[in-house]
């Protein structure tokens, strides 16, 4: 074992997986964190906490994470290098090393200009590509990037994000395996919704033989309104929303339960793709429909490994 | 080139409504080439200057100069003469040519009146856009001519973020994902190959977070 997480070890040996996402709040509430932790504690195997998502400012990552902790939650720690540097990256995982985390997901982070300081600098010393390289040389070479040595253990399970749906396609697959050679050992993708185009891409990694060097967990936005089905079609870029999905949820008479519905629909779809070793949900400010999809979707009880 | 872009008129008025004898100074090279600070637009902003001083009642004349680069000191001392006639100099120069001329008048009033914007290339009459982040080691070979520093809005060096899409950058629909054109120009060349590497860490230093920057060619020095 790499990290000797939960994730890990439901995943290495060989079980589907399921993580969901868990935001800080935008403000001092352990509360916030803790009750996103007592709802999903027993439907997920480790849950995400965010890191100043869509680059608005929230209270930390890694203090997310420790709160899960406290309440038997295991955390993914999401890590962006646009609010970090090198140093400010290492000496956080020296941090959260030492809190007892065990999985980290390495990731670029979306603009600053999306957020609430749209001004700031963005840091981007090094990008998501080379942070893994770095996590991993940390954990497996005790070595920090400049080379020096690092005295103590730092046990990560190292994830990275992936989206199948961004442009140019052909390369979204080179770039995975970038990532999975620089040290990814799972890969939590864009919420998917547009399913030949995820299946297309899942063969060109098969081709590869990319699922058999890195864990990937499909991506899924349960679609709360027929208002979030269009402006994630229309306005998230990187996100593939299909016309019928949009028609779907203004034809509902319960948009929500037909949100659920396509969720469903969707995971059972990707239980039957090869390669595919499990979930992760973003039900951001919907957290509360999560126990009911893993349910539904025959994914109870989670293992314990 | 340098491009430049000359500061709103009301800008520069509250700058100079002080000055008695005021110079407007333009510079040939890429301030011209911007139309921000040429001989033209010296001789119109000069006019556009004492206009203004006339019509709210203030004295004080506007003189206009102009040389051929504001960043080489044998031609800003050329103008050495102008200069000490006047109290001030709003140079339409880039911020190198204001900055050496407050260097080599340490007794003027040395003001902006022109914003630099970037290193680029003139796309059409009237539209330019950037192409060079002066990072101070070029990775133009490793990126099929296009530069992912000075174009890439999160600067990455191992391909595109999860925010390209149809060609175009997550921050804006008008901004090309230059990651896209360099796929697209070395699947041309058949080069695609060379972006299976992981591009490793960068340098910054050399790119101005080491600190201001020098460079000294002994080879040249007088």
């Amino acid at each position: 074992m790499k990290s000797g997480s939960n994730l890990e070890g439901i995943l290495e040996s060989g079980q589907f997986a399921v993580t969901a996402e868990a935001g800080p709040p935008k403000g001092t509430s352990a509360k916030v964190i803790q009750r996103k932790g007592e709802l999903l504690k027993l439907c997920c195997d480790a849950l995400n906490v965010t890191d100043n998502q869509t680059a608005i400012v929230r209270m930390s990552s890694i203090s997310g994470c420790v709160l899960l902790k406290e309440q038997g939650v295991e955390p993914v720690l999401q890590m962006v290098v646009r609010d970090r540097n090198r140093l400010a990256l290492q000496s956080d995982l020296l941090g959260a090393a030492a809190l007892g985390i065990r999985n980290v997901l390495c990731l670029s982070g979306d603009h600053q200009r999306f957020g609430n300081h749209a001004t700031a600098k963005g840091v981007y010393d090094i990008d998501s590509i080379q942070f893994l390289q770095m996590v991993k040389t940390m954990r497996d070479e005790h070595q920090f990037l400049n080379g020096e040595e690092i005295s103590g253990d730092v046990p990560f399970f190292i994830g990275a994000a992936a989206n199948p749906f961004a442009d140019p396609f052909e390369f979204r697959v080179t770039r995975l395996a970038k990532k999975a050679n620089a040290g990814a050992d799972f890969i939590q993708t864009q919420g998917i919704f547009d399913m030949p185009k995820f299946i297309e891409w899942m063969k060109m990694i098969k081709d590869r033989g990319l699922d058999e060097r890195t864990h990937i967990l499909a991506g899924l936005i349960p679609i709360k309104s027929v208002g979030m089905a269009r402006y994630m079609r229309n306005n998230v870029s990187g996100l593939s929303v299909p016309k019928e999905i949009v028609d779907r949820m203004a034809d509902a008479k319960e948009p929500k339960e037909e949100g659920v519905n396509i969720c469903l629909e969707t995971i059972e779809q990707l239980k039957e793709v090869d390669g595919v070793h499990g979930i992760h949900i973003m039900a951001v400010a919907w957290e509360d429909i999560v126990p009911r999809i893993v349910e539904e979707a025959g994914l109870m009880p989670r293992p314990v490994v | 080139m340098i491009t430049l872009e000359q500061k709103k008129l009301d800008e520069i008025l509250d700058m100079t409504k002080r000055c008695k004898r005021l110079l407007v100074m333009g510079c040939e090279t890429c301030a011209a080439m911007s139309f921000a600070g040429g001989q033209r637009q010296v001789a119109e902003l000069a006019s556009a200057i004492r206009i203004a001083k006339k019509t709210s009642g203030d004295e004080g004349e506007v003189l206009e100069e102009t040389i051929a680069r504001q960043c080489e000191p044998e031609f800003v001392d050329l103008s050495g003469d102008k200069v000490s006639e006047c109290d001030a100099v709003l140079s339409l120069a880039c911020g190198a040519g204001v900055q050496l001329l407050a260097e080599r008048f340490p007794d003027k009033i040395v003001l902006p009146g022109c914003n630099t914007t970037f290193l680029g290339v003139t796309e059409e009459l009237g539209v330019w856009s950037e192409r060079c982040a002066g990072c101070g080691n070029c990775i133009l070979d490793k990126t099929a001519g296009l530069c992912p520093i000075a174009r890439c809005a999160k600067q990455l060096l191992n391909g595109p973020c999860g925010g390209s899409m149809n060609g175009k950058c997550e921050i804006s629909k008008d901004v090309d994902c230059v990651w896209q054109l360099i796929i697209d120009r070395l699947k041309r060349l058949n080069r695609l190959e060379m972006l299976e590497e992981i591009f490793p860490v960068k340098d910054w230093s050399p790119a101005g977070h080491g600190g201001p920057r020098k460079m000294v060619r002994e080879d040249v020095k007088s």
